[in-house]
């Protein structure tokens, strides 16, 4: 507010300048990892068509990339037409699956989205929950409890938590299907369908959850007792307000804004986990995906992924920067 | 000045003894991180097998001859598991020094000179962030080959964003200290004041740093190794568990003692680190572990 006094814009203008500012920014970002793919591809050892065809093409076929990417004109020139067929979408062509990169990408694409938003699902929730009630009881035996766990959940790799739920609760106990997205040998319809894919999905998600829980616990539990310290927290308390709606209904709705961003700043380690977490459980996603391109040196869909996958962080971290003033009353 | 040194300097030592006497969790996680560098350091004395050597006793569970058990090529896991902690201490160790060593001059560099420096290398730090880090070293090592002195290397080259970042913030802050003031009035130059003044107290944040790096790189180099990307001619414990979850259904040992391993390690890593944190800057309340897979 006292920022407000002292310069009498108006938040719609400074929001719009931050705007276009962080836009700018965000667009040269894009470009220039688009630049980086470029010279990753004409740095690595051996000739570059390889990286631009992928390596189970014959002759006829380099030739005609060759050609279509200028590989016999001066660097500057292939750069330029590089960045000409990414910009208009075009991520070339996979020998392995006889389909445009961008399809094969995007075919994959519904699965780890079902998991990383689950998994998001399952985090915030848990960790939320967790957080408070550590901040409720700082010190506490609980408060202890929940921050050893929040430590096991931050040094154990996503992948050996994968392994032990999938150890313990698909092979010792049974209760899940071990891998897979669905049943392949069922024909299944309808409701049958969709609880398939739910118990297939289970054990994914909830690896990854545990993973991303241990950082908005110990971001909430902080938040929390920083906000509960506050003048308006005693002033309820005052009043009488019970125990349950000010610690849910007061401290929270503050103590939540940095949650937000956290789910914009971690979404390169969600992505990251989530293609360690399709390994352990065959999840056809964009990790299996990537897995099966790495054995098969099926370069153009990995340098597409790559791609992808940075421009996407970009966007989130240009859209979190965006959203944070909108939300916080604060700020405006 | 010298005298204030000193005395920091004493008590932060005597903050970590009185930590980890107290604390019994560190003293557990420095045990634990004793055991595996000594397994590390005696891995050829300690290892009863040879890690790679094939046998055709596949698949046995733990016994007395094989604590761990056997793989699908009938291969020790036990000494997997010895021999894997060497692999896993030589790559977190060097990188986190490399890394940290490039953190440190480019944070020191741009908070210190400011201006178009400060701009031109922070904005070199944003396009290294942008990339997940597992992704940037995973394709990297697609194209340009994972033998584990590569590893080591493109670990390196992505992994001394953070450093850099957080050094800069120290260095801008120290700079505007009474101390760095006096200096430069008595005519102390430039470098005298950065190396002489401001890094020395900068150190007891990078020395917690890297011990924190150390786990990280750890988790990437096995997240590599587990996706398939290795060096063959070293055992480690992201190998062993991208062979043995194929055979997941044969027996649990083979993939439960390397993955248990990697854990406990990064555990008592992420512990000493968090320790070490609180004693040497008290007044740090959160603890800045990065995780990236």
């Amino acid at each position: 507010m006292t920022r407000r006094q002292i310069s009498k814009i108006p938040f719609s203008r400074i929001f719009k300048r931050l705007f276009i500012r962080r836009a700018v920014q965000s667009l040269i970002l894009i470009l220039l990892l688009i630049v980086i793919n470029f010279f990753l591809i004409h740095l690595a050892p051996g000739d570059p068509v390889y990286y631009l065809a992928g390596q189970s093409g014959d002759e006829a076929y380099y030739q005609l990339i060759r050609v279509k990417f200028g590989l016999d004109q001066p660097l500057t020139t292939q750069l330029w037409v590089y960045l000409e067929s990414v910009l208009h979408g075009d991520l070339g062509f996979s020998l392995t699956y006889q389909q445009p990169v961008s399809a094969v990408i995007f075919s994959r694409l519904p699965a780890t989205l079902l998991l990383v938003l689950s998994a998001l699902f399952i985090a915030s929730i848990g960790g939320i929950l967790l957080g408070v009630e550590a901040a409720r009881r700082e010190n506490s035996f609980y408060d202890r409890l929940f921050n050893t766990f929040a430590l096991l959940g931050h040094s154990f790799p996503s992948f050996s938590i994968g392994h032990i739920l999938l150890l313990f609760f698909a092979l010792y106990l049974g209760l899940f299907p071990a891998q897979g997205f669905v049943s392949a040998n069922r024909e299944l319809s309808g409701i049958d369908y969709f609880l398939d894919v739910l118990a297939h999905l289970a054990l994914p998600a909830l690896t990854l959850g545990i993973v991303q829980i241990a950082q908005i616990m110990r971001l909430t539990r902080t938040n929390m007792l920083n906000v509960l310290s506050e003048n308006y927290i005693t002033t309820a308390r005052a009043k009488g307000v019970s125990e349950r709606k000010i610690l849910y209904g007061h401290a929270l709705r503050n103590a939540l804004l940095p949650v937000v961003t956290i789910v914009g700043s971690d979404l390169g380690m969600l992505l990251s986990g989530a293609v360690l977490t399709e390994t352990v459980f065959a999840y056809p996603g964009l990790g299996r995906l990537m897995l099966e391109v790495l054995a098969a040196r099926d370069y153009p869909v990995l340098m597409g992924l790559f791609l992808l996958i940075s421009i996407t962080v970009a966007a989130m971290n240009f859209l979190t920067d965006i959203i944070y003033p909108l939300i916080d009353p604060r700020i405006k | 000045m010298n005298n204030d040194k000193t005395i920091q300097k004493n008590s932060a030592a005597e903050n970590l003894r009185r930590d980890l006497k107290h604390n019994k969790a560190a003293t557990a996680g420095l045990f634990v991180l004793i055991l595996f560098f000594g397994a590390a350091i005696f891995a050829g004395s300690l290892a009863p097998f040879d890690p790679l050597k094939t046998s055709n006793e596949t698949f046995q569970p733990p016994s007395l001859k094989f604590l761990f058990g056997t793989d699908d090529l009938g291969r020790d896991v036990f000494s997997g598991v010895i021999y894997g902690a060497q692999t896993s201490i030589l790559v977190g160790v060097s990188v986190a020094l490399l890394s940290g060593t490039i953190g440190v001059l480019v944070g020191a560099v741009a908070g210190f000179k400011g201006g178009v420096w400060d701009d031109l290398l922070m904005r070199l730090t944003e396009l290294f962030l942008i990339p997940p880090q597992f992704f940037l070293a995973l394709v990297i090592a697609a194209l340009f080959g994972s033998s584990l002195f590569n590893i080591i290397l493109i670990l390196t080259v992505t992994n001394w964003t953070t450093m850099a970042r957080l050094v800069r913030a120290e260095v801008l802050s120290l700079k505007e200290r009474s101390f760095v003031e006096a200096s430069k009035a008595m005519g102390a130059s430039s470098a005298r004041t950065l190396f002489h003044e401001i890094m020395p107290n900068a150190l007891p944040l990078i020395i917690t740093k890297i011990v924190l790096m150390v786990g990280n790189v750890i988790l990437i180099e096995a997240g590599l190794e587990f996706v398939g990307l290795g060096d063959a001619n070293h055992i480690s414990w992201g190998y062993m568990l991208h062979n043995g979850q194929h055979f997941i259904r044969d027996g649990w040992w083979i993939i439960a003692f390397p993955s248990l391993a990697l854990a406990a390690l990064v555990l008592a890593l992420n512990i000493v680190g968090d320790a070490l944190n609180s004693a040497l800057n008290p007044k740090s309340r959160t603890a800045f572990i990065d995780k990236t897979v």
